[in-house]
């Protein structure tokens, strides 16, 4: 069994956002990086399949030089391989463009499951992970907040409003994942881990390795491109409430009642 | 040449979900604006008797696609049959459901049209007959305006349910309804083995209008009881941060933040949280907050419309009281 976990890396969800000085990025000049965190319960799921059904996991990112820290986390953790598209031109590439080019490089690895984030939490695109599964034409199970491999089959449970829904794949598949922290707990990279991780295999590759040109992907084969970035507009701190408890309680209640009207 | 405006709706359990009718009225909007027509794609299983109805939200022509196979929402037979009728009406714009089968379905319809997709918007517009569209990111710590490249349709938007204006419905209009020939597939590669409804029909924090989430200061599961009856006194639904779901006393479909739901609602009221900003970032779009905690100096006051220092087993109890006094009032 060959498990491939996409990894993308992500600012710190400690971050305190910043626009940058094109008006249409961020300013990463004080971010800390880190794997995204619904990637990192992908990679845990893809961990505890390999212990119990002798699978071999590749690590796969696309991104420049600083994503191998990522992928090294993982193969801390218990990956055993890691693979790494960095070309600077793939800068700029929208959602369909960066699945081309995991695609692309899927298909150069052995695959029976393909495991992501249901997003990464820097765009929040939700989407990179999907489009990889329509491109490389096999089905995806979403945001699977359990998974289970069952007569051949992949088998997981997906949230939905007001429901849980318990789906079956034929293989190989594409699975993104959901849930919460609480939900994977994702194990810590050990000492011993570590040291293992600096000697297990990390490929890098180029476009050119892959078979692609710059202008399928890259911001020369985008269709949609973002033009500007604001941010929210500061809530400002509203009125702290004061008296005796009974005359808070009835002033709040007043308030959303009559003011705020939400009550 | 790619002409007006096309939603794809939401069905489920024999009735359209209401982002269906969110994203009806933002075509509408969007199709006016390009003087052209709305016309809408409705799949599922039971659906063509109701499609005309989708007229009330200003939709001027359904396709509808119904079969029995259409039941449960399997992106393998959704996709092909969407992409299908998409040949023929070849739409300028695409607006669909940002809600949980709604992300997995656009995405992949997008990839298979080839098509730009703006994912989650919040707001759109149409600029020299082109789409714009605004969308948060890092789950709300900014927003990012999208533009299409000349000439690439169509252009693809999910709409965040809970956050377009929804039209006042005019039963007087009726869609013309036209079955599309579309051959649905059996669609062999997944399978639905069980739906299980949530107990107790809770309302998703995604669509949630009211909001009372508990963290830490709760202390423990029991006390959430009191969050609640709160929440059905208000008609609204409880969430948590991660301190409260990491402790298992709330399961982790409640868990409001960056790396849980991003909720909009038009009251959050936050009840022994601190705000850490992973938690801020998913609840700070709420149109008013109202916050619950002893220490003065926790951050969520500095996004709370209303702050109220106290240590909330004082608190809410009384608060609560005063809710059912003014809700057996009016
Ligand atoms: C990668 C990552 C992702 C994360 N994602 C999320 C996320 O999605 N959502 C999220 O919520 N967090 C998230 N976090 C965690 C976040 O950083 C905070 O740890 C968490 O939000 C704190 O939860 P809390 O406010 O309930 O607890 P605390 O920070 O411990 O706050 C408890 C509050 O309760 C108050 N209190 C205590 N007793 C009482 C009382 N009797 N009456 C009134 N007030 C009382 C205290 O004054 C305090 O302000 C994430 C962290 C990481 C590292
Ligand atoms: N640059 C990337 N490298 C590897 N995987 C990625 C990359 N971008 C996105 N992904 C995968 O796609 C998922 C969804 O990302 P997104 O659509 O950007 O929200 C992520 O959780 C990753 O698993």
């Amino acid at each position: 069994m060959d498990i491939v976990v996409l990894v993308k890396q992500v600012p710190d969800t400690e971050t305190k956002i910043r626009i940058g000085g094109d008006g249409k990025t961020i300013d990463t000049s004080d971010v800390k990086w880190i794997m995204n965190p619904y990637d990192e319960y992908a990679v845990e799921a893809a961990l505890r399949l390999q212990e119990n059904a002798e699978a071999t996991v590749t690590i796969l990112s696309m991104g420049p030089e600083r994503v191998v820290e990522s992928i090294r986390t993982a193969l801390a953790m218990g990956a055993d391989q890691g693979v790494l598209v960095n070309d600077p031109a793939t800068e700029g590439s929208d959602a369909l463009g960066k699945a081309k080019v995991l695609a692309a490089a899927l298909r150069s690895l052995d695959f029976d499951l393909v495991f992501c984030g249901h997003r990464a939490v820097d765009d929040d695109e939700n989407q990179v992970g999907i489009m990889v599964a329509e491109l490389v034409g096999i089905p995806h199970l979403g945001l699977a907040v359990s998974v289970e491999l069952v007569d051949g089959k992949v088998k997981i449970e997906r949230p939905i409003e007001g429901a849980r829904v318990t789906l079956e794949g034929t293989l190989p598949a594409l699975v993104t994942f959901g849930g919460a922290h609480a939900v994977w707990n994702p194990r810590y990279a050990s000492l011993p881990g570590i040291m293992k991780a600096k000697k297990k295999p990390l490929d890098t590759k180029t476009l050119a390795d892959l078979g692609l040109s710059p202008n399928d992907v890259g911001a020369g084969g985008a269709t949609i491109k973002v033009t500007s970035m604001e941010l929210p507009t500061e809530r400002q701190a509203g009125r702290l409430l004061e008296g005796e408890t009974a005359e808070k309680a009835k002033e709040l209640v007043r308030l959303l009642h009559e003011e705020a009207k939400v009550i | 040449m790619a002409q007006g405006v096309c939603v794809i709706t939401e069905f489920r359990e024999g009735a359209f979900r209401r982002v269906s009718f969110e994203i009806a009225s933002e075509g509408r909007r969007l199709a006016d604006e390009l003087g052209e027509p709305l016309l809408a794609i409705a799949l599922g299983a039971g659906i063509e008797s109701l499609a005309a109805g989708l007229g009330n939200y200003g939709v001027d022509k359904v396709y509808v696609v119904d079969d029995p196979k259409l039941e449960d929402y399997r992106a393998e037979i959704y996709v092909p049959a969407a992409a299908e009728v998409l040949k023929s009406l070849d739409p300028k714009v695409i607006l669909t459901a940002a809600s949980v089968d709604g992300k997995d379905f656009s995405a992949r319809l997008a990839a298979r049209l080839g098509a730009g997709l703006a994912t989650d918007c919040t707001e759109l517009k149409m600029e020299g007959g082109s789409l714009k569209a605004k969308r948060p990111m890092y789950a709300g710590k900014a927003f990012a305006w999208y533009e299409w490249s000349d000439g690439s349709w169509p252009q693809m938007a999910s709409c965040r349910p809970n956050v377009m204006d929804c039209l006042a419905p005019d039963t007087s209009k009726n869609a013309e309804v036209e079955k599309a020939q579309v051959e649905v597939a059996e669609g062999n590669e997944t399978q639905v083995l069980n739906i299980e409804k949530d107990a107790g029909g809770k309302i998703d924090l995604t669509e949630a209008e009211i909001i009372v989430s508990g963290g830490r200061g709760m202390k423990g599961p029991e006390n959430f009881a009191m969050l609640e009856e709160l929440a059905t006194l208000l008609g609204g639904t409880v969430g948590a941060s991660r301190s409260a779901v990491d402790s298992g006393w709330r399961p982790h479909a409640d868990q409001v933040g960056q790396t849980g739901k991003v909720v909009t609602p038009t009251l959050y009221i936050a009840c022994g949280i601190s705000g850490a900003i992973q938690h801020l970032a998913g609840m700070g779009s709420s149109k008013y907050i109202v916050a619950v905690n002893k220490d003065p100096e926790a951050p969520i006051f500095s996004k709370a419309d209303y702050g109220v220092v106290e240590d909330l087993f004082n608190f809410m109890p009384v608060f609560i009281e005063e809710v059912k006094t003014l809700k057996s009032t009016c």
